[in-house]
C-alpha cells in the first residue's frame, strides 16, 4: 500500500488529530469552546479552522494547487494574525502540527522503509505549506499596519480635503481634530481653557 | 522514528499553571489605547492629569490611590443598585462566557464577561463583604494592588459596553454597567485613554467631538451643499442656529467630518431640504450642540451629563418644538436611558408630533426627541416621501444592528422598514448575529483608535465573519448601519474581513432613492457611483467589470 | 486535584462529622436539634432581610433595562412586549418568565435556527434543563418537608406527594424530586470540575453550596429509603420547634442530626453568599424596569447640577469666527 492510500484511509483520524493540535494552541478554557461550539457565527475561529483543515489536507495529498491552498489557508491565518495571544510562530506553526498528526496515526506503517521515504516527501510538502502560510501571515500583518497607519486619519483627512478645508490649517488656529490627527499622538495639543 | 512531540509542544499554548487571579496581565501591543494627555483632563477639571503611558512601570499615582478607589467604590455602591446587585448575585454559571465578541475573537479567557466582572468583584468581596473578609481567597476575594489596577485598565478598555452578555444572563447582569463603573473608578486617578478624553474635551469646548469650530462646521456643510448640487442639480441651503425653527436636528459629528459618514450627512441635508421645500417643515442645525454622540458615557456619568446638557440648552434657546436625532449608536443609549433623567424635564419643548402626518410619537413624550428612523418610517408609511428604490438597485444591502440602539433601546424594525422601502435588495445576516443578539463592531465605547488595531480586528471578527457570509451567499455589497462609530470603523473592519463590502448610513440610502423636485436626471449617487441603468439586467450588471466596488 | 473544590469538600466533611460526634459521643442533642436550627432560621431571616434592605437602600438612578426585542414606537411596527416591556404589566410577565422558566438562560439554545452550517448546542441546553430541574425539585422537596410541621397534613400537600411519587418505585415510594435534585446537583458539580471554561471562572465558594446540597440530599435519601428512622419522633421534634415548645424525643439517630445540621448551615450560609441570587433576580434593574424612559421621566434621587459649557461662553469664545461664517449671534 502506498502512503497516499494510507493517508486517504486514515484521513478523518489524522484531521481530527491535527484540528485538536491546532486548537490546543489556545488556552484550555478557550480551546474547549472552540472545539464544542459548532455554530459558525457563535464560534468563527473554531469552525473556520475545522472547515478548512480537511480540504487543505486533500490538497497536500493531491497536487497542491497554490490558489486553492491560499484560499483555504487565508481565513485561518487571517484570524491568527491578529490574535496577539499567539506568538507569530504559533500563528503559522500550526501547519507543522500535521507532521505529528500523521506520524502518530501511521506509527506501525512507518516501520516500512518505503512508506517512510514517501513520508519524507510528504513532509517537505508540509514545509512548503508552512512557507505559504508565512507569506499570508506577513500579508495580513502588512494590512494591519496599513490600517493602523491610515485608518482614522485617512477617513477624516479625505473628507476635509474634499471640502478644501485642509489648506486652511497652517494659517489660522488649528482645529482640534486636525491637530489631534496630525499630532501623531505625541505632542500635546493646546486646549486653551476658557480663552 | 523521529518523535516530534517535544518540538511540536513549543507551538502549542502553555497554559498558566496558576488560577486567573495569579496570572499576571501582560500588556500586548495592539490591544490597548494610548493614555489620555494631561491637557484633556485639565480642560475638564478631571483629577490627576499627567503625562504617562500604560507601559510605564510607574503610573504616577497619588500616594493614597487605594483609598481613592475604595472610597469611589463605596460611593458607587451606595448610588447604584445595579452595581451593588451585580457585585453580589453572579453565580458564575458561565452562560455569558462565550457570548462576548472579544472572547470569541481574542481567545483570551479574561475576556469572558463573567471574569471581567470578577476583576472588580474580587476587590469588592475583599473590602465590602463579611464573607470575603473572613474567607479571603477561598471566598474569591483579593487585595487591591497595583497589578490588579493595571489588570482593570487593560480589560475595562477591552470591553465595548455592548451588553450582548447581558441578554443571556439569567439575572440580567450587565457588564456594560460594570465596565462603566470600572472606568469611572479609573478616571478618579486620571487613568483614561486619549481617544476618549480628547473627544470629551473637544466636545465640551466646541460642541462636537472633532473639536471643529463653528465656522469650519458651516464650511463643511457648505461644501456638502456644493457636492449635492453636482449630483442632483438642486441647491440645498441649510440653516444654522436658527431661532424659531420647527425642529432642532442633532447628528453625530462623525458624520460631518469623516467618510463614509459624510454621505449620510448629505442624506440628512437632502431630507431636510425636501421637508422644507415640499412640506414646509423647518429643521435647523446647531453649531453649539453639534454632537449627538457622547464620549462622556465612556468616562463617567457626570461627564456624560455635562456633555448631554447642550442638547436641551440649545433646544430651549432656539425655541424649537422638539428635537430630531440622527443615526448614532451610543447617542441613543444616552437619549433613551439617561437624558431626561439627567437633564430633564424638557418642559420648554412640545410633545413630539409629526406635523406632516399627525403621528404622535408616544414613546418620546418625555425626552421630546425622536429617532430619525422613527421619523422616516412614519413619513414613508404615510407616503410623504417620493421614492424610487430602483436607484439603489446596484446595492445588495444587509443591516448591522448597532449595539446601543438594539440592546439599549430596541430600535430594530424602524431601520429595516426604511431600508426595505428604499432598497430592493435586502438580506439579513444569520439570526444569532442581528437584532438583540447583534455582534458589536468591536470598536465601540471609545476603542476606535488606531493603535489598538489588533483589538479592533479580533473584537470585530464575529461581525466581519457574518458579513463575509452574506457577501458570499447573496453577493451583499453594502453594510447599512445607524451608528457613526460603525461608519467610522466598519470600513476598516471590512477591509480586513470582507473587502468587497461598503458601509453606509440609512439616510444616505433614503437620499439616493428620494425624488427631489427640480432635480436633474440622476446618473450618479452621492458617492459619484453610477446608478444602475434601468435597461440593464441586474444580474448582468453585477458581473460587469465596471460594476462599482469591483476595483479592488 | 483542584484546590478550589477540595476546600469545600473538606469543609463539608467536617460539617458532617461535627453533629455525628456531637450527638453520638457528647450527647448534644439539644444543641444540634434545637439551638442551632433556631439560630440558623434566625440568621437566615435577619440576614436575608438585611441584604435585601441593603440593596433597596441603593437607589436606581437610571432606567437601564436590557432591551431584547423591538421597542414600542409606531402603530405599524410590532412591539415585542415581553422582551422590551413598556408597561409594568409587561415587566411582570417578563420577570415571571425569567424567574419561572429562566428565559435568558434558555436563549442560549434558541439560536439553533439560523441557516449556518451544522449546529449543536450541547452544554447550553443542558445547563438550562438542569438548572430548571434543580430549582424545581429543590422547591418540591422543600414543600414536601412541610408535612413535618403541619398536623393534619393538608390535602394539597398530599396531592403534591402523590404526584411526586407518581412512579411508585420501591417501598416507601420513591419521590422523583429527591432523585432529580441529587442528579441535577451532581451534574452542576461535575460541570464545574470538568469543563475547563467553567472551572476557570469558579471560586472555591462556588462548590460549598453544591456539596452541602448533595450531602443534604444523600442523608435525606438514606433516612427515607435505607436506614429506617423514627419518623414519628422527627415529626414530634419538628412540631415542637414550629410551636416554640421544643423537646428532644428519644430514638432519633445521628443521621437525622447530620441532615438537620447541614440544612442549618445552608440557611446560615445563604444570606452571605451568592445564593442571594434568589431575591436578587427580582431586583435586577436591567430586567425589572420597563423601557419607557423616553415617554416617562425617571427620577434620579441624587441628581446634582454639573458644570456645563454654556452657549454664552461658547459664543464669547467663537464670536468672531461665528460672525465671519454668518451665524446668528445673541450679542453682536
Amino acid at each position: 500500500m502506498k502512503l497516499k492510500d494510507l493517508l486517504e484511509k486514515r484521513k478523518s483520524a489524522i484531521i481530527t488529530h491535527w484540528f485538536n493540535l491546532v486548537v490546543d494552541t489556545y488556552p484550555p478554557d478557550t480551546s474547549r469552546f472552540l472545539k464544542k461550539q459548532k455554530d459558525h457565527f457563535a464560534n468563527p475561529v473554531g469552525t473556520t479552522i475545522s472547515y478548512n483543515l480537511g480540504p487543505l489536507f486533500d490538497e497536500l495529498v493531491m497536487d497542491m494547487d497554490p490558489d486553492n491552498i491560499t484560499k483555504l489557508l487565508d481565513p485561518i491565518i487571517r484570524i491568527r494574525a491578529v490574535q496577539v495571544i499567539l506568538s507569530p510562530s504559533q500563528a503559522v506553526g500550526f501547519v507543522f502540527s500535521l507532521k505529528e498528526a500523521v506520524r502518530k496515526n501511521l506509527k506501525k506503517e512507518l516501520l516500512d522503509n518505503k512508506i517512510l521515504n514517501e513520508l519524507l516527501l510528504f513532509e517537505s510538502k508540509i514545509d512548503e505549506l508552512g512557507l505559504m502560510a508565512f507569506e499570508i501571515f506577513v500579508k495580513c500583518r502588512e494590512k494591519i499596519y496599513a490600517l493602523k497607519a491610515t485608518g482614522e486619519r485617512e477617513r477624516v483627512y479625505r473628507a476635509f480635503k474634499r471640502a478644501g478645508l485642509v489648506s486652511e490649517i497652517p494659517d489660522g488656529k488649528p482645529d482640534g481634530m486636525i491637530n489631534f490627527l496630525k499630532s501623531d499622538n505625541v505632542e500635546v495639543e493646546p486646549l486653551s481653557k476658557g480663552s | 522514528m523521529i518523535d516530534s512531540k517535544e518540538r511540536a509542544s513549543k507551538l502549542s499554548y502553555l497554559p498558566p499553571k496558576t488560577d486567573w487571579m495569579d496570572t499576571p496581565t501582560v500588556y500586548k501591543e495592539g490591544m490597548y489605547c494610548y493614555a489620555a494627555k494631561p491637557s484633556r483632563l485639565e480642560y475638564m477639571d478631571a483629577p490627576y492629569p499627567k503625562d504617562w503611558s500604560c507601559m510605564d512601570e510607574d503610573w504616577q499615582l497619588p500616594e493614597n490611590w487605594k483609598e481613592i478607589i475604595l472610597e469611589g467604590m463605596k460611593e458607587r455602591l451606595e448610588k447604584y443598585r445595579t452595581f451593588k446587585i451585580f457585585m453580589d448575585i453572579c453565580v458564575r454559571c458561565g452562560a455569558c462566557a462565550d457570548k462576548c465578541h472579544f472572547f470569541i475573537g481574542t481567545g483570551d479567557p479574561k475576556n469572558m464577561p463573567v471574569l471581567r466582572a470578577e476583576l472588580l468583584r474580587s476587590v469588592y468581596r475583599n473590602n465590602f463583604t463579611k464573607a470575603g473578609k473572613i474567607l479571603g481567597r477561598i471566598g474569591g476575594a483579593r487585595e487591591l494592588t497595583i497589578d490588579v489596577l493595571k489588570e482593570w485598565w487593560y480589560y475595562f478598555f477591552q470591553c465595548t459596553e455592548c451588553r450582548r452578555c447581558s441578554v443571556f444572563c439569567p439575572y440580567g447582569i450587565d457588564t456594560a454597567e460594570i465596565t462603566i463603573i470600572g472606568r469611572e473608578l479609573l478616571n478618579l486617578l486620571g487613568l483614561n485613554i486619549d481617544w476618549i478624553a480628547a473627544p470629551v474635551a473637544f466636545c465640551f469646548r466646541t460642541g462636537n467631538h472633532m473639536g471643529i469650530q463653528p465656522h469650519a462646521f458651516v464650511d463643511m456643510l457648505d461644501f456638502f451643499t456644493d457636492e449635492i448640487e453636482n449630483v442632483t442639480g438642486v441647491r440645498m441651503e441649510q440653516t444654522f442656529n436658527k431661532k424659531g425653527a420647527d425642529l432642532l436636528f442633532i447628528c453625530p459629528s462623525g458624520d460631518v467630518f469623516g467618510d463614509p459618514g459624510t454621505f449620510t450627512c448629505m442624506g440628512y441635508m437632502i431630507l431636510m431640504h425636501y421637508l422644507r421645500e415640499v412640506h414646509g417643515l423647518d429643521c435647523t442645525w446647531s453649531t453649539y450642540a453639534s454632537e449627538g454622540g457622547n464620549f462622556g458615557l465612556f468616562t463617567s456619568h457626570e461627564t456624560m451629563k455635562r456633555l448631554n446638557a447642550k442638547m436641551y440648552a440649545e433646544a430651549e434657546r432656539l425655541k424649537v418644538k422638539w428635537i430630531l436625532g440622527a443615526e448614532c449608536g451610543h447617542m441613543w443609549r444616552v437619549i433613551n436611558q439617561y437624558m431626561v433623567t439627567m437633564n430633564g424635564p424638557a418642559d420648554f419643548l412640545e410633545e413630539p408630533v409629526n406635523p406632516l402626518t399627525g403621528t404622535k410619537f408616544e414613546n418620546a413624550k418625555a425626552t421630546k426627541m425622536v429617532h430619525i428612523t422613527e421619523f422616516l418610517s412614519d413619513l414613508i408609511q404615510h407616503k410623504k416621501l417620493d421614492l424610487d428604490p430602483s436607484r439603489n438597485d446596484r446595492l445588495k444591502v444587509t443591516f448591522h444592528d448597532s449595539c446601543n440602539p438594539a440592546r439599549g433601546a430596541g430600535i430594530l424594525e424602524e431601520p429595516r422598514h426604511v431600508i426595505k422601502n428604499v432598497c430592493n435588495h435586502f438580506y439579513e445576516m444569520p439570526r444569532n448575529c442581528i437584532r438583540e443578539q447583534t455582534f458589536c463592531c468591536g470598536c465601540g465605547s471609545g476603542l476606535n483608535a488606531g493603535e489598538d488595531m489588533e483589538l479592533r480586528m479580533t473584537g470585530g471578527m464575529p461581525r466581519g465573519n457574518a458579513v463575509r457570509y452574506v457577501n458570499e451567499l447573496h453577493g451583499v455589497n453594502t453594510l447599512a448601519c445607524i451608528c457613526a462609530i460603525d461608519r467610522a470603523v466598519l470600513p476598516t473592519l471590512m477591509g480586513y474581513w470582507a473587502p468587497e463590502v461598503d458601509v453606509c448610513g440609512i439616510s444616505e440610502l433614503v437620499a439616493n432613492a428620494l425624488i427631489i423636485p427640480g432635480e436633474k436626471e440622476k446618473t450618479e449617487n452621492l458617492r459619484g457611483e453610477p446608478i444602475l441603468r434601468k435597461d440593464v439586467e441586474p444580474d448582468e450588471w453585477y458581473t460587469r467589470p465596471d460594476f462599482p466596488g469591483r476595483e479592488e | 486535584m483542584n484546590k478550589k473544590y477540595m476546600y469545600s469538600l473538606l469543609a463539608v466533611i467536617v460539617l458532617i462529622l461535627l453533629p455525628y460526634v456531637g450527638v453520638e459521643a457528647a450527647g448534644l442533642q439539644v444543641l444540634f436539634g434545637i439551638i442551632i436550627p433556631y439560630l440558623a432560621v434566625l440568621i437566615f431571616i435577619i440576614g436575608f432581610i438585611y441584604r435585601v434592605m441593603d440593596w433597596a437602600s441603593s437607589p436606581v438612578p437610571f432606567r437601564i433595562p436590557t432591551t431584547c426585542g423591538q421597542q414600542k414606537s409606531l402603530p405599524w411596527i410590532k412591539q415585542n412586549k415581553i422582551d422590551n416591556p413598556f408597561t409594568t404589566g409587561a415587566v411582570i410577565i417578563r420577570m415571571a418568565l425569567e424567574i419561572l422558566f429562566f428565559r435568558s438562560l434558555f436563549r442560549n439554545t434558541s439560536i439553533g435556527l439560523n441557516q449556518g452550517p451544522k449546529i449543536s448546542y450541547v452544554w447550553e441546553k443542558w445547563l438550562w434543563i438542569v438548572a430548571l430541574a434543580f430549582h424545581y425539585s429543590f422547591l418540591t422537596v422543600l414543600i414536601r418537608h412541610l408535612r413535618f410541621f403541619l398536623e393534619p397534613v393538608p390535602v394539597w400537600l398530599q396531592w403534591l406527594e402523590k404526584i411526586d411519587g407518581f412512579f411508585q418505585i420501591g417501598l416507601p415510594g420513591l419521590y422523583m424530586s429527591g432523585a432529580v435534585l441529587l442528579a441535577a446537583v451532581t451534574f452542576l458539580v461535575l460541570r464545574r470540575i470538568y469543563l475547563p471554561q467553567v472551572r476557570y471562572i469558579s471560586l472555591a465558594a462556588d462548590f460549598l453550596p453544591l456539596f452541602l446540597i448533595i450531602s443534604i440530599a444523600i442523608t435525606g435519601i438514606l433516612m427515607r429509603y435505607f436506614t429506617k428512622v423514627d419518623v414519628v419522633g422527627i415529626k414530634e421534634l419538628a412540631m415542637g420547634l414550629a410551636s416554640f415548645h421544643p423537646a428532644i424525643p428519644d430514638g432519633i439517630g445521628a443521621l437525622f442530626y447530620i441532615h438537620l445540621f447541614l440544612v442549618s448551615i445552608l440557611f446560615i450560609y445563604f444570606p452571605f453568599s451568592k445564593l442571594m441570587h434568589m431575591p436578587g433576580v427580582f431586583m435586577s434593574p436591567t430586567r425589572n424596569l420597563p423601557n419607557n424612559t423616553r415617554a416617562k421621566m425617571h427620577i434620579n434621587p441624587w441628581n446634582y447640577p454639573v458644570k456645563v459649557h454654556t452657549y454664552d461662553e461658547y459664543e464669547d469664545e467663537f464670536r468672531e469666527k461665528m460672525k465671519e461664517a454668518g451665524l446668528p449671534l445673541e450679542k453682536e
